[in-house]
């Protein structure tokens, strides 16, 4: 295998702040705690973090959606970066990781702090539609101007979209996007950090209320108020830190299909498609190596199609692969979002995902921890829109 | 008739859009009840949303052209939750794919019909809605009173 950059990364640290809704933190003091427990988790000296990045940059304005950027939480712990970067046009939100991982493989950088935070359950308590996009604003721009004039000011619509089509297409039915639901929150039962803890059943599921059909509101992430950090780390520079480094093994970020935030090119297989089969062409791994799975759950449809698009199962054949929630669950044999993903444990967009992978190949899950010692993990992020990533880790 | 019919599952105001040069034609095309697509007069290839170059043959001779505003209803979703202030639900939002060429789409609202009785695959021509300087268009079910 080619030795590709990444290959000469790892992961050897990560942080998460308090998660609530709302928590009493300003989105500064979220992510300060969540990084300064990162670099501490590594045993790193803030004075070593030569590197920071982060998705997508603050968003100054009162959606929550990003409060904290680079420049504040850099003056806050007085870091003294060598490069830095924050971008929103990426390869899903782990697109951070991969400016990480460039970053650390052109040499700029030998430890990057990476962060993530969000403060949306905060933002909606204090003003009802704050993070419907083009919110405050009297004429809508960019993106927003195709889908706000019809009423489509979430992502709840877009991917009822694609759910309707893939249940019109394939025969996918409720009850398969109730088993993802389900098991979302059977594992934050297991997780102390979870927002929601109390067991759901089928039943619960279709007495949800409808949001956008298909999708009732158990399909729907959870909103919250976190940060996340990860420690991404040169392989030489990781072998005598605190715990065994995480390689980077393989990072999708390729797209090719012409998808666009407002529609993508097929509803039932976007260009997630593109960056699993990047992913896996730099990889020695196939799907049947992966022993965990953090799938990006914004909604429930999204698990569904990662799971095809991964190669876990054949197009369309999301539904039936389910095996009534048997094989996903944390004793089945591909255990997805074992912390209870976005669903269950609340919204941290993707970098949630991350550090739940990390927990896992740590050994680290107490209540949730998948049984057999997990080694190997596919993380994705985004989904659809012209927005996904992946990556495989391994602990060697 | 159809105005009528519309009026019911109509919404009281919309976002609108603070359209680009690029956008404009697509916005206000319906001044005249006609919808116009980019198409380009090289390759004749539709586009959407509009862009400056065609992305097949990179012709510049990109205009908006006149489309019959049939089509087919792709996937759609009735949307029960109100996002927003002002938002009366539900409402559907659909992907139309145009007569002319099927892979373009328009993301719309379905009117005229309740929303149980909309389905993919279903017949719908374009109307519009005026607001202010802007013609949004919409769609409703073929084979309606006027049509």
């Amino acid at each position: 295998m080619t030795d590709y950059g990444e290959k000469r990364t790892a992961i050897t640290g990560i942080g998460l702040s308090e998660v609530a809704r709302p928590s009493s933190k300003s989105g500064l003091a979220l992510t300060v705690d969540a990084a300064l427990a990162a670099i501490a988790d590594a045993g790193l000296t803030r004075a070593e973090i030569d590197g920071i990045a982060t998705y997508p940059g603050a968003n100054w304005d009162r959606s929550g959606t990003s409060p904290t950027g680079i420049p504040e939480l850099r003056l806050a712990l007085g870091l003294k970066p060598d490069w830095f970067t924050a971008s929103r046009e990426l390869a899903g939100q782990l697109g951070c990781i991969f400016s990480a991982v460039s970053a650390i493989a052109a040499g700029f950088a030998r430890h990057v702090l990476v962060f993530r935070t969000l403060t949306e359950a905060s933002a909606r308590r204090d003003l009802k539609g704050a993070t419907a996009h083009g919110a405050g604003r009297d004429r809508v721009i960019g993106i927003h101007e195709w889908t706000a004039p019809y009423g489509a000011v979430s992502g709840a619509p877009f991917f009822a979209l694609h759910a309707q089509r893939h249940f019109h297409d394939y025969g996918t039915t409720s009850e398969h996007l109730g088993r993802i639901a389900i098991n979302a929150r059977a594992n934050a039962v297991r997780n102390s950090a979870a927002i929601y803890r109390a067991p759901i059943t089928l039943e619960d599921y279709l007495a949800s209320r409808m949001i956008a059909t298909p999708l009732r509101l158990y399909d729907c992430d959870v909103p919250v108020d976190g940060s996340v950090a990860i420690i991404v780390s040169a392989a030489d520079a990781a072998r005598d830190l605190r715990r065994p480094p995480l390689k980077i093994d393989a990072i999708g970020s390729a797209l090719r299909a012409r998808d666009s935030w407002f529609r993508s090119e097929d509803l039932t297989q976007t260009g997630a498609a593109d960056a699993a089969a990047m992913m896996w062409r730099r990889s020695d791994l196939t799907p049947d190596d992966i022993q965990v799975a953090q799938l990006y759950d914004g909604f429930s449809i999204h698990t569904l199609m990662w799971l095809e698009a991964l190669g876990f199962c054949g197009r369309g054949e999301g539904g039936p692969f389910l095996d009534d929630g048997r094989r996903i669950a944390l004793d089945g044999p591909l255990p997805v979002n074992t912390g209870g993903g976005q669903l269950s444990a609340g919204r941290l967009h993707g970098l949630g995902h991350l550090h739940e992978a990390c927990v896992q190949l740590w050994g680290i899950g107490d209540a949730r921890q998948v049984q057999g010692d997990p080694r190997r993990a596919v993380v994705s992020a985004g989904y659809g829109g012209g927005f996904n990533g992946c990556l495989t880790l391994i602990r060697e | 008739m159809i105005e009528k019919r519309a009026e019911r599952w109509q919404r009281p105001s919309r976002q609108l859009p603070d359209w680009t040069d690029d956008s404009r034609p697509f916005w206000t095309s319906g001044a005249d009840g006609v919808l116009r697509i980019n198409r380009c007069a090289d390759c004749g290839t539709y586009h959407h949303p509009p862009a400056p170059i065609c992305h097949q043959c990179l012709g510049r001779a990109v205009s908006p052209t006149p489309v019959s505003g049939r089509g087919t209803i792709v996937s759609f979703t009735i949307n029960h939750q109100s996002w927003m202030p002002g938002l009366p639900t539900p409402f559907v939002i659909a992907y139309v794919g145009i007569d002319e060429q099927p892979d373009i789409w328009l993301m719309t609202n379905i009117l005229g019909c309740a929303p149980e009785q909309v389905a993919i695959g279903q017949r719908v021509r374009v109307v519009f809605e005026q607001q202010e300087d802007a013609w949004i268009p919409l769609f409703i079910p073929e084979g309606l009173a006027d049509d």
